[in-house]
């Protein structure tokens, strides 16, 4: 059994945040910067060009790349050999509290959300626990700004719905979000599974690397089609027309019940945040 | 597209020139303000009470900021969607509102007041924050210090880079795309 300090979870986690909203990941570094070369309108290109010229901006300067530097969802994997000295709940959000308060970022938590009153430190992150086996504690941090979260959707199809069915909820939802969503987008598409779970798919499909690619064939192509089929809705860079609308569909699947097929849709910007660590 | 640069408060003539695509800098005073400053906007004005700045022939940027590091005016400042304000804009327009800057759609109705009024709409790159705040030369909460980000900020900008997405007469960028 392997001990491990509440606190070294914390002081991770607070870097984690930081360095998340500072820089984004190589892949989605290069998802840009070949949207740039690709993109046909003169004003997209423009766009993406500004895009380019940002993340050198926030990266030198140490200023967010969005000013929504987002809700924090915490995924937690824990391997079961792992005993963990202190409150790990707590020991999570301090870390945020503490990554939020002392690097600069925006607090955009707020208590309740019909009564409406900042928490102040951006605490409490949505937290997503899975046990694991080994002695790893495994943690990605994923900012999720709400301009890209408020036009997500879960859509509950029926099985004669079939693949034609899902490409169809996922083209509809990136046309009804259009320009709110601060296109170009990474689309996270989560399918099967329950109600809730098709959500998570979704949620986690954003995290992954875009070099990784799903081993199912038909998992694979239907990526690239939606991609395709996205791209040539003409929507463009922030919505202003162009040829790059998506960066990349990700999709997770999971078994489901013989009378559903659930499609969770969630929806992000260029500004996709994730940091991974293992300690 | 055509390319202007235009000096803030936005005169009438400017507002007449310019259409749905035209890329514009912006250089003057605007000022900060999303939902919570919206919705205490819309009560005060319900109550027939002075807003915070004058609102006549001024230009609202829809922005919550990050805080600002030792040394810099303001944390990185990119513009929040625009139609979470959509309920609150016509009453707005209505008392003399003649610019907004923010990002994605505008409802029916704020587009009926824009024409009435004769205003027009801007957007800002979503999510190009930290470069939008290098265009940002003084910042200063003026109202609802409560809010914290949601305070309402004057802000000095130079040069800020904008699209006209609806113009005076009604056309819409997002529309032709
Ligand atoms: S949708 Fe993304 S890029 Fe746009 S404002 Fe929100 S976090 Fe920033």
């Amino acid at each position: 059994m392997r001990e491990l300090d509440a606190k070294e979870i914390t002081d991770n986690i607070k870097e984690m945040c930081i360095e998340a909203n500072l820089t984004l990941s190589e892949d989605m570094r290069d998802a840009i910067d070949k949207a740039e070369r690709d993109e046909t309108s003169p004003l997209g290109k423009r766009v993406l060009g500004q895009l380019q010229e940002n993340l050198k901006v926030a990266k030198e300067d140490r200023i967010p790349i969005c000013q929504d530097t987002g809700m924090a969802v915490v995924f937690i994997e824990i391997g079961q050999d792992v005993h963990i000295n202190g409150n790990l709940e707590e020991a999570i959000n301090e870390g945020v509290r503490l990554g939020y308060t002392e690097g600069y970022l925006r607090k955009s938590v707020v208590r309740h959300p019909l009564d409406r009153v900042n928490t102040g430190d951006n605490t409490p992150a949505i937290i997503h626990y899975s046990i694991v086996p080994g002695e790893e504690v495994k943690i990605t941090i994923a900012p999720k700004g709400f301009g890209s979260e408020n036009m997500s959707k879960v859509c509950m199809l029926k099985p004669a719905d079939g693949v034609e069915g899902v490409k169809k909820a996922v083209i509809e939802a990136v046309a009804a979000a259009g320009p709110n969503a601060c296109p170009p987008l990474v689309v996270g598409v989560g399918i099967g599974g329950t109600f809730e779970k098709c959500a998570l798919l979704a949620k986690k499909a954003l995290t992954r690397s875009f070099d990784k690619r799903p081993s199912d064939k038909m998992i694979k192509d239907l990526e690239d089609e939606l991609l395709e089929k996205i791209n040539k809705s003409g929507l463009g860079p922030a919505g202003l027309g162009g040829s790059v609308t998506a960066l990349k569909v990700n999709i997770e699947t999971y078994p489901t019940h013989i009378a559903g097929l659930p499609v969770a849709i969630n929806m992000c910007c260029h500004v996709n945040r994730h940091v991974t660590r293992s300690i | 597209m055509k390319e202007y640069k235009i000096s803030l408060p936005i005169c009438e003539n400017d507002i007449d020139t310019l259409q749905a695509g035209d890329y514009v800098y912006l250089t003057g005073t605007v000022y900060t303000a999303r939902d919570a400053a919206h919705l205490r906007m819309y009560e005060a004005a319900g109550r027939g009470e002075d807003l915070p700045f004058d609102i006549k022939g001024s230009v609202i940027y829809y922005l919550g900021p990050s805080p600002a590091r030792e040394g810099q005016v303001i944390g990185s400042a990119g513009p929040t969607t625009s139609g979470r304000m959509d309920k609150y804009t016509p009453t707005l327009l209505d008392m003399g509102l003649k610019a907004m800057i923010g990002k994605g759609r505008r409802s029916p109705e704020v587009i009926e007041s824009m024409k009435k009024n004769g205003a027009v709409y801007f957007a800002a790159v979503g999510g190009a924050g930290a470069l939008l705040s290098k265009c940002i030369k003084s910042a200063e909460v003026i109202a609802y210090d409560d809010l914290g980000t949601e305070a309402i900020r004057k802000l000095y900008v130079e040069d800020l880079p904008v699209i006209t997405v609806i113009d005076r007469e009604g056309n819409n960028l997002y529309d032709s795309v």
